[in-house]
C-alpha cells in the first residue's frame, strides 16, 4: 500500500471517528429525554397533578400545583427585578462600548455567569433571610435575579449591536437626543433579540434548584405570598427523588417531566424569536 | 414607527451637552460589578468567624466534625477539584470532535440540527441531569464501567470498591453536563480560523484529518483551551446533579469508585440544619474557597478566550 493511500485512509478513519464521538455525545440528550418522557408521563397524566399539592405518602391524589405556583412567583419577580437593570445595562454595553468602565461591567458580568449558583444562594441567605430570619420567596427571588442579570446584560447587548449604526447616525442628524435614540429608536429594532435574553434568562432561572435550598426553602402547601416560605419545582425534583417511597419518586419524574417542558420549550420560543431578530437586523 | 420630529424646532448652535443618558444607563450597569464584589465582601464577613479560629489549616484539614466544632475542607475540596478534571479528560475528547464536526463548511441542515442539540443539552436543568444520573447512569456505569474495570485492575487502590454513589459517577454526569459548554466555544473558535489557512493546506495536498490535525488545531489552541478552562469552572461550581450521586462521604476517597464530597455539595446538604456559630461559618468559608477557585479559572478562561480571538484576526 503506498503512502498516499495510506494518508487518505487515516483521514476517512478519523473522520469516521469524529462522527462517532459526535453522536456519542448526542445519546445523553436522546437518554435524558426519554427517561423523562417514559418515566414522568404516567404521573402527571393525572388532572390531580396539576390541581393538587403535597398529599402525604400513600394519600392519592398528589400534585405538584404549588411547586408550579411557586416557581411562576420567584421567577416573576426575579424577572422585575433583573430584566428592566438587564436591558439598560446592556444598552449601555453596547452604546458606549469603548468606554473604560464597560469594560468592567463585561467583565463583571461574566464572572458573575461563572459564579457557581450556589455561592449566589449563601448570597441571598446573608443579605435577605439572616436580616429578616426567616426563609421567604423573596430571598429567592433576589437569588434567581443575581442569576438572570447577567444573561440578560450580555444578550441585550449583542442585540442591540446588531443594528446597523446607519439608524443611530440618522437618528442623530436629525437631533435627537442621545435617550431618545437608543431606547425609542435602537431598542425598539433590537426587541425581538432582547426578548430572547428575556427568555433565556427566565428559563436558566425556572430550573436552578441550589440557590433555593436556603432562600425559599420550600413548602408543602399551596401558597401565593412572596414573604413566606414558596415551593419550586426544582425544588420537588431534588427533595422527592432522595425520598425511599416509590410514590414520591415518581412524583419527582413527573415534576421533572414539567420542568423540562417549561425549559426546553422556552428555549426554543427563543430560538425562534432570535432568527426574527437577525433577519430583521439585515434589512435595517 | 413614526419618528419624526417637529419642524418647527429651531435648531441650537452647537455646545457640548453633559451626556446624562450615559450617566444614568452607566449606574444602572454598575449594579452588576456592584453585585460581585458584595457577594464575595458579605461571604467574606459571614465566615469570618471560621477563617479567625480555623486560619489556613482550614483548607488542609481532614476532619469535619460538627460536633467537636472541628471543620477541615480538605476532603471537599479534594472532590471538588477530582471530580472537575476527571469530568475533563472524559469530556475533552468528545467535546472537540463535536466541534471539529460542527465546523466543518457544508451540510447546513444536519449540522444545525447536532448544534441545536447538543445546545439543548446546555439548557436542561441540573436537578434533571441528578435524577436521571440517580436512577439511571450510576446503576448503569456501576454495573457496566466499574464492576468490570475493578475486577480486572482491583489490586490497584485507587481502582477497587465499586460503588452506585462514587466519585467516578459524579464525574460522569458533570462531563455529559459540560460538554455543551466545550464544544459551543470550541466550534467558534474553530470556525473564527481564517479559511485561507484551510485552503493552504489543502491545496499543498493535505488530506481532511492533517489539515485539521497539523493546521486547524494548532490554529485554534488557545481558544479551545480558554473553553476548557471556562468548561473547567462550570464543573467545579455544580452543586445538585453531582450531590444527588457522589455520596457525600467526609473522607479523603480510597479509590475513583468511591463515595467522595464536594465544596457545593457539602453546603447543600448540611447549610439549612447547621447551627451555632461556627459550623455555617465554616459551610460559607466552603462557599468562599469555591467562589475564589471559580474566580479565578474563569479570570484567567475569559482572558485566554479574547486574546485568541484577537490573534486569529491579526492572523487573517
Amino acid at each position: 500500500m503506498n503512502r498516499n493511500a495510506r494518508r487518505g485512509y487515516a483521514s476517512t478513519g478519523w473522520l469516521v471517528v469524529m462522527y462517532g464521538l459526535t453522536v456519542l455525545a448526542l445519546i445523553p440528550l436522546g437518554l435524558i429525554l426519554w427517561f423523562t418522557v417514559s418515566r414522568g408521563l404516567p404521573p402527571a397524566l393525572h388532572v390531580e397533578f396539576f390541581t393538587n399539592s403535597f398529599r402525604p405518602v400513600g394519600v392519592p391524589g398528589a400534585g405538584v400545583v404549588h411547586a408550579i405556583v411557586g416557581t411562576g412567583i420567584l421567577v416573576g419577580l426575579a424577572s422585575v427585578m433583573a430584566i428592566p437593570v438587564g436591558i439598560l445595562g446592556g444598552v449601555y454595553l453596547a452604546e458606549y462600548n469603548v468606554a473604560r468602565w464597560a469594560s468592567w461591567v463585561r467583565l463583571a458580568s461574566d464572572v458573575l455567569v461563572g459564579t457557581p449558583s450556589i455561592a449566589i444562594g449563601l448570597f441571598a441567605y446573608a443579605l435577605v433571610v439572616a436580616p429578616t430570619h426567616h426563609f421567604s420567596g423573596y430571598s429567592g427571588a433576589v437569588a434567581l435575579a443575581v442569576l438572570m442579570l447577567p444573561i440578560v446584560i450580555r444578550t441585550t447587548e449583542g442585540a442591540v449591536a446588531l443594528i446597523p449604526s446607519g439608524l443611530r447616525e440618522s437618528g442623530l442628524a436629525l437631533g435627537l437626543p442621545r435617550w431618545r435614540v437608543s431606547l425609542q429608536l435602537i431598542l425598539p429594532a433590537a426587541v425581538p433579540g432582547v426578548i430572547t435574553g428575556a427568555l433565556l434568562a427566565v428559563a436558566r432561572a425556572s430550573g436552578e434548584t441550589a440557590p433555593l435550598l436556603f432562600t425559599a426553602f420550600g413548602n408543602q402547601h399551596l401558597v401565593f405570598d412572596p414573604n413566606s416560605q414558596l415551593q419550586a419545582l426544582p425544588l420537588t425534583v431534588y427533595q422527592y427523588a432522595l425520598q425511599p417511597y416509590r410514590s414520591l419518586q415518581d412524583q419527582a419524574w413527573g415534576a421533572a417531566l414539567v420542568l423540562v417542558v417549561i425549559v426546553l420549550g422556552i428555549n426554543l420560543a427563543s430560538r425562534w424569536v432570535l432568527r426574527r431578530q437577525i433577519a430583521l437586523a439585515g434589512q435595517l | 414607527m413614526a419618528t419624526a420630529v417637529d419642524t418647527g424646532v429651531v435648531i441650537p448652535p452647537a455646545r457640548r451637552v453633559p451626556d446624562r443618558f450615559r450617566t444614568v444607563t452607566a449606574a444602572v450597569a454598575s449594579i452588576v460589578p456592584l453585585v460581585v464584589v458584595v457577594i464575595v465582601v458579605i461571604l467574606f464577613l459571614q465566615a469570618e468567624p471560621a477563617v479567625r479560629r480555623y486560619g489556613l489549616g482550614f483548607l488542609t484539614g481532614i476532619d469535619w466534625n460538627p460536633v467537636t466544632e472541628s471543620f477541615g475542607a480538605l476532603p471537599a475540596l479534594f472532590g471538588t477539584v477530582a471530580t472537575s478534571f476527571l469530568a475533563l479528560a472524559l469530556a475533552l475528547p468528545v467535546g472537540v470532535a463535536v466541534a471539529i464536526t460542527l465546523a466543518e463548511p457544508g451540510q447546513k441542515g444536519i449540522r444545525g440540527v447536532i448544534g441545536t442539540g447538543v445546545e439543548l443539552l446546555a439548557a436542561i436543568p441540573s436537578v434533571v441531569y441528578g435524577i436521571w444520573a440517580l436512577y439511571v447512569l450510576a446503576p448503569w456505569s456501576y454495573a457496566h464501567i466499574e464492576v468490570p474495570i475493578s475486577e480486572r485492575f482491583g489490586s490497584i487502590g485507587w481502582l477497587s470498591q465499586p460503588g452506585v454513589r462514587s466519585l467516578f459517577n459524579a464525574s460522569l454526569v458533570l462531563a455529559v453536563m459540560i460538554l455543551p459548554t466545550l464544544s459551543a466555544i470550541s466550534r467558534d473558535v474553530i470556525r473564527a480560523v481564517p479559511r485561507g489557512l484551510r485552503e493552504n493546506a489543502v491545496a499543498l495536498g493535505a488530506t481532511w484529518w492533517e489539515t485539521t490535525w497539523r493546521v486547524i488545531l494548532p490554529a485554534a489552541r488557545a481558544g479551545i483551551f480558554g473553553a476548557t478552562i471556562l468548561a473547567l469552572g462550570r464543573a467545579l461550581g455544580e452543586t445538585i446533579a453531582v450531590t444527588m450521586v457522589i455520596g457525600n462521604n467526609h473522607a479523603l476517597p480510597p479509590s475513583i469508585f468511591a463515595p467522595a464530597y464536594t465544596l457545593s455539595a457539602v453546603i447543600a446538604n448540611e447549610f439549612t440544619e447547621a447551627t451555632g456559630v461556627y459550623h455555617p461559618a465554616a459551610l460559607i468559608e466552603l462557599g468562599l474557597v469555591l467562589i475564589m477557585v471559580t474566580l479565578i479559572v474563569n479570570v484567567v478562561a475569559l482572558l485566554l478566550v479574547r486574546s485568541t480571538a484577537k490573534d486569529v484576526s491579526h492572523a487573517a
